[in-house]
């Protein structure tokens, strides 16, 4: 569904991503880990153009989306994304928040727009949150909400850059439950994290990432029992 | 000390004309400088070169000259330049409207560059076009920090619109001057002025504040 073929970003004279090519399937749930720095964000932000690859590409559904000529606008609109920081609307409610990209981008009607919405809201479970601001929410529930606005799309494949990190660690279950849900309806989904159980439990696959280079991938059990480099060896060390 | 405002009395329903006149010309202004604020601030912040020399050079010229020059050059010179007998009424809206617009533009940008990266992103990554991303999501969060500011700078427009009176519009400043000459006491019609100033500009303030508590109820 998404092949990447020797992808390369830098900044300048910052390499941040050497060489990487992978492909990613329908309905597949990929793990991307790897220390901080390694360059696991900038990739997932390759893959829905929040940053533009210096050289290489990326196809999503056949269609080569890294060509200069390529409608980003339309590219995104099958590409899901929830951010570590989860990027709200302040100043639109629950319920605002989650119709305005359908109404705006994809022009539904507003009595389906809500109807779609509140069955998301739902999802998530804070159907008594609806004309909240998220100023008033907690970060877990700010961070629901940002994932049913980005479901309200519609999105053929959801991206999520560290969707945990910024909570603290009581509400961290309560949006991984949700990513859990959403894992066994189908979705394909790619998944940068450091919750290694997350990763362990509900992936299907891991890329590993050091230094900007794609060093390992696999099935997660197999990887975190037996990683087959050293880099990785190391990794997990540290961290389990 | 002989102060004497039964001397003004008659002259009371003249004076008090020149509110409607001050304010018919300061709030064409304030939508002028406004919406041409905006538009310029949006310049500033494109990457097209062309579009960002432009908004920076009017900017320039117009924060860096005088605003009472700006005025009469409009009204003065523009006639003996193109022969177009320009009124008093348009050439003030002109001054003031586009000076306003510089300095409107410059809190608008900065009220922009405010607002978190990551409210771009999100809407970026939603497919939200430009258009409607700066139209909905950006601006809407930069006007409410900036308010404060932005009320700062229509109080400033609606005291030197006074500045007209030196071409003969006949504002409220202008009316003061003349029932002073008329009537040999300048003290009593300008302390008069000065009065009605202050409740326009309180009034104003008041307005903010309004705008403002509707816009923190996000908070």
């Amino acid at each position: 569904m998404i092949e990447v073929a020797n992808l390369v970003k830098s900044f300048g004279n910052n390499t941040v991503l050497e060489n990487i090519s992978t492909s990613f399937q329908q309905g597949e749930v990929v793990a991307i880990i790897g220390p901080s720095g390694s360059g696991k964000s900038t990739f997932l932000r390759c893959l829905n153009l929040l940053e533009q690859p210096s050289l290489g590409n990326i196809t999503v559904n056949e269609e080569e989306i890294t060509l200069k000529e390529v409608n980003k606008i339309k590219v995104r609109k099958q590409i899901g994304m929830v951010f570590q920081h989860f990027h709200l609307f302040p100043h639109m409610t629950v319920l605002e928040n989650v119709t305005y990209a359908p109404l705006k981008v994809r022009n539904v009607k507003k009595s389906e727009a809500q109807s779609l919405a509140k069955q998301l809201i739902d999802k998530v479970g804070l159907t008594d949150k609806l004309d909240t601001y998220p100023n008033q929410l907690s970060g877990g529930q700010k961070q629901r909400v940002a994932i049913a606005r980005a479901l309200a799309m519609d999105p053929e494949v959801m991206l999520f850059d560290e969707p945990t990190s910024a909570l603290d660690p009581e509400m961290v279950k309560e949006v991984l439950d949700v990513m859990k849900d959403l894992a066994q309806t189908g979705m394909t989904m790619i998944v940068v994290t450091h919750e290694m159980n997350f990763a362990k439990e509900v992936a299907d696959r891991i890329l590993f990432l050091d230094e900007g280079k794609l060093i390992e991938e696999g099935d997660p059990i197999l990887f975190f029992s037996n990683p087959k480099t050293q880099r990785a060896k190391q990794f997990l060390d540290k961290i389990l | 000390m002989n102060l004497d405002f039964s001397q003004i009395v008659p002259y009371i329903p003249f004076m008090l004309e020149g509110i409607w006149v001050t304010l018919k010309f300061v709030s064409v202004c304030i939508v002028v400088g406004f919406i041409l604020g905006t538009l310029l601030a949006l310049c500033k912040i494109t990457k097209i070169p062309l579009l960002k020399w432009l908004a920076d050079a009017y900017t320039s010229i117009f924060r860096g000259t005088p605003l009472i020059l700006q005025l009469m050059i409009i009204y003065f010179a523009v006639p003996q330049l193109t022969g177009y007998d320009i009124s008093a009424f348009l050439s003030a809206v002109l001054a003031f409207g586009l000076n306003s617009a510089a300095y409107v533009s410059e809190i608008i940008r900065a009220g922009i560059l405010a607002v978190d990266k990551g409210q771009t992103e999100a809407a970026q990554a939603l497919g939200v076009s430009y258009k409607q991303m700066m139209k909905d999501i950006i601006l809407p969060q930069a006007l409410k920090n900036i308010l404060p500011a932005l009320m700062n700078e229509f109080i400033t427009l609606t005291k030197e619109s006074a500045i007209v009176s030196v071409i003969g519009y006949l504002d409220l400043m202008r009316r003061a001057q003349i029932v002073g000459a008329d009537i040999y006491r300048n003290f009593e019609p300008l302390l008069f002025a000065g009065l009605i100033y202050w409740v326009m500009v309180y009034i104003l303030t008041m307005l903010g504040k309004v705008v403002e508590r509707r816009l923190r109820v996000s908070d």
